[in-house]
């Protein structure tokens, strides 16, 4: 991995998309994330590792707003969203997918996307009911035609008019991705996009990730479990174990290390014990 | 380019207006115009009584729609659609006696329906399922009691009279003129409602319904959206009230009780939850099951089971007993209702004689 990549030299904060600062959240005694910092430049695919219960989706929906933070904050494009509503976030440029499947399972596979155009859309019920008189019926067409190039990019036309729920597992996976796409967000969260997937659908998925970050420019945070996948297409990788941030780094440095070895491997790590700051890799 | 066919061998739509039309083909939306027309020949030859029917199946359906809307389309509940019926029709009888002409009147009845759906229907920005259906519940209640008591609104035990509907100085209020009333009701609300779910918030609503978690990251609003799908549902109600107050001259707190409730429910279910025709059908179905029922009396009267059970005296349990049958018999054979057995009829006949 070049260390050129855009993104890879580690943003300064001042110029990070998202910047999440000593996030901490709890459940009753249960330490979900402890201290947790870290920041994403525009234009990054940053991608959270860790082993089952690291607290992986806990940060995510931490991001997205499904949780809010015991302790610390999420600032996006420099402003404070800590508590903003989740469906406020859509509106201001943050989208994702979800670990388990989330679609409507009992609309059609274009209707699904085209909730994601929710908040460019203007039409309310008085001019949706009106449809033909007052502009919905227009803005809707026009919208059509961008939910199909999301469509054509996640090639899933053959099933546009199918019910989401009918479909296969790959498949609904793509039509989420494409869901989330249509929202047009700036930062896109994905939650284990591959899992589930046979070689050819995760190399498929992995395509479409790269295209997105580099051809529609959208800075991507994903959780995938496949190494593989991580370490070839990821610019900088974050580490997470029982909540705590191990390394944050380049794949390759990150691979490297003793500490998430150790974690994978299940070792005692005294780094878990003790109160320490997490190791910072160099770029 | 239109299709002339009944279901296309294949998509031949070329733009994405001819891909977002209502009806799929362009015989299947001319059927359609040709039963509004000979509806509209209906009232030439049919019987006061059959007119009477066909109005009934009307101001219900578009009532029955509102639920639809609700229950079906935002996977809510409510167990207290008749009050807002009831409230539509107090609400048109008053503002006509104040001198609002009847068809403002109507309209009228249904904005502020909505407005009274609205506040009852706080409560399901916070609370789901059954806790909501017991917050329904209380609307039932204190708005009955509230008929009862309003006298200056609804003229309290007594009731209040609705003047008859008449439009540019023209009395429209015999079965066979309200009969066009009615019809152009229904056609506008069920127009309506088919836009509403092609459109920006009935996906919304749509989407609460399936998974609220990802409507919520979707930029739905879910307190806002759970809050409208009473409004709306409401607004439908009281629409149906109205026209039902101005077809009777007459409103009452009498009829508006929890069994009425019940029945709209049961329309829904039967027809198809979360299918606009389906309450349609729906309705159909139920105004339709006492005549069957009557007449079903009427032929059996005389033999061993008629003697047996009194059939004359019971035939308002009989009627009760039916529907209650009849709601079973759906949840256990036809859960996705009418609407979903006319698809399934369709289907069949797509590929008839070859079904395989």
């Amino acid at each position: 991995m070049s260390t050129t990549t855009p993104g890879a030299q580690g943003a300064s904060h001042a110029s990070a998309l998202l910047d999440v600062r000593d996030i901490s959240l709890r459940f009753g005694g249960l330490k979900a994330l402890t201290n947790v910092s870290f920041h994403v430049a525009p234009g990054e695919l940053f991608s959270i590792i860790g082993p089952n219960g690291a607290g992986k989706t806990s940060m995510l929906n931490c991001i997205s707003g499904r949780y809010t933070p015991t302790e610390g904050r999420v600032f996006f494009q420099g402003k404070d969203v800590t508590r903003l509503k989740p469906n406020k976030r859509a509106a201001i440029g943050i989208g994702r997918t979800f670990q388990n499947l989330a679609l409507f399972g009992h609309m059609s596979v274009l209707d699904n996307i085209m909730v994601g155009r929710h908040h460019l859309l203007k039409n309310n019920f008085l001019t949706g009911s009106l449809y033909w008189i007052g502009g919905a019926q227009k803005e809707e067409l026009e919208h059509r035609r961008v939910v199909e190039e999301v469509i054509d990019f996640l090639e899933i036309q053959h099933v546009r008019k199918a019910t989401a729920g009918t479909l296969s597992y790959g498949l609904r996976k793509r039509v989420e991705l494409a869901r989330a796409v249509a929202l047009e967000p700036k930062l896109i969260l994905l939650d284990e996009p591959m899992a589930g997937m046979n070689q050819e659908e995760k190399e498929d998925m992995a395509r479409t990730i790269v295209d997105l970050n580099e051809e529609w420019g959208m800075t991507i945070i994903m959780i995938e479990h496949d190494m593989g996948v991580v370490m070839d297409i990821s610019h900088r990788v974050m580490v997470l174990d029982f909540g705590k941030k191990l390394v944050e780094g380049l794949p390759a440095d990150v691979l490297a290390n003793e500490h998430v070895r150790k974690a994978y491997l299940g070792e005692e790590d005294p780094l878990l014990e003790e109160e320490t700051s997490p190791v910072a890799l160099s770029a | 380019m239109a299709i002339d066919t009944m279901r296309a061998c294949g998509d031949y739509r070329t733009s994405y207006a001819a891909d977002q039309t209502i009806f799929a083909t362009r015989l299947t939306m001319l059927f359609c115009v040709a039963a509004v027309i000979l509806l509209c020949v209906l009232p030439l030859f049919a019987s006061r009584y059959t007119l009477s029917l066909f109005i009934q199946m009307g101001y219900l359906g578009i009532a029955a729609l509102g639920l639809n809307i609700l229950v079906g389309f935002s996977g809510q509940i409510s167990i207290g659609h008749a009050v807002f019926f009831g409230f539509g029709g107090f609400a048109s009888a008053y503002l006509a006696n104040q001198g609002v002409p009847v068809p403002l009147a109507i309209v009228l009845a249904g904005v502020w329906t909505t407005v009274v759906g609205l506040i009852f229907g706080l409560p399901a920005a916070r609370v789901k399922g059954l806790y909501l259906a017991i917050a329904t519940l209380a609307a039932q209640f204190i708005l009955q009691d509230f008929f009862v008591r309003a006298e200056w609104f609804t003229g309290g035990t007594h009731g209040a009279m609705a003047p008859p509907f008449t439009l540019f100085g023209y009395d429209l209020s015999s079965d066979q003129y309200y009969f066009y009333v009615v019809l152009f009701f229904v056609v506008v609300t069920y127009l309506g409602a088919t836009n509403l779910m092609r459109s920006r918030d009935g996906r919304a609503l749509i989407a609460v319904r399936d998974h609220y978690l990802s409507a919520e990251m979707m930029g739905v609003n879910l307190a806002k959206y759970r809050t409208m799908a009473f409004g709306i549902s409401s607004f439908y109600a009281g629409i149906g009230g109205a026209l039902y107050a101005h077809y009777v001259g007459f409103m009452s707190v009498e009829g508006l009780d929890i069994l009425f409730s019940i029945q709209f429910l049961g329309m829904i279910i039967i027809g198809g939850l979360g299918s606009i025709m389906g309450s349609l059908m729906g309705t159909v179905f139920m105004v339709l099951l006492p005549e069957a029922t009557g007449w079903l009396a009427g032929a059996l009267s005389g033999s061993a089971l008629d003697q047996a059970l009194h059939l004359k005296d019971g035939i308002t349990y009989l009627r009760e007993m039916l529907i209650g049958l009849a709601i079973i018999l759906f949840l256990i054979f036809e859960p996705d209702g009418l609407a979903h057995r006319w698809k399934q009829i369709k289907a069949y006949w797509k590929l008839y004689p070859f079904s395989y």
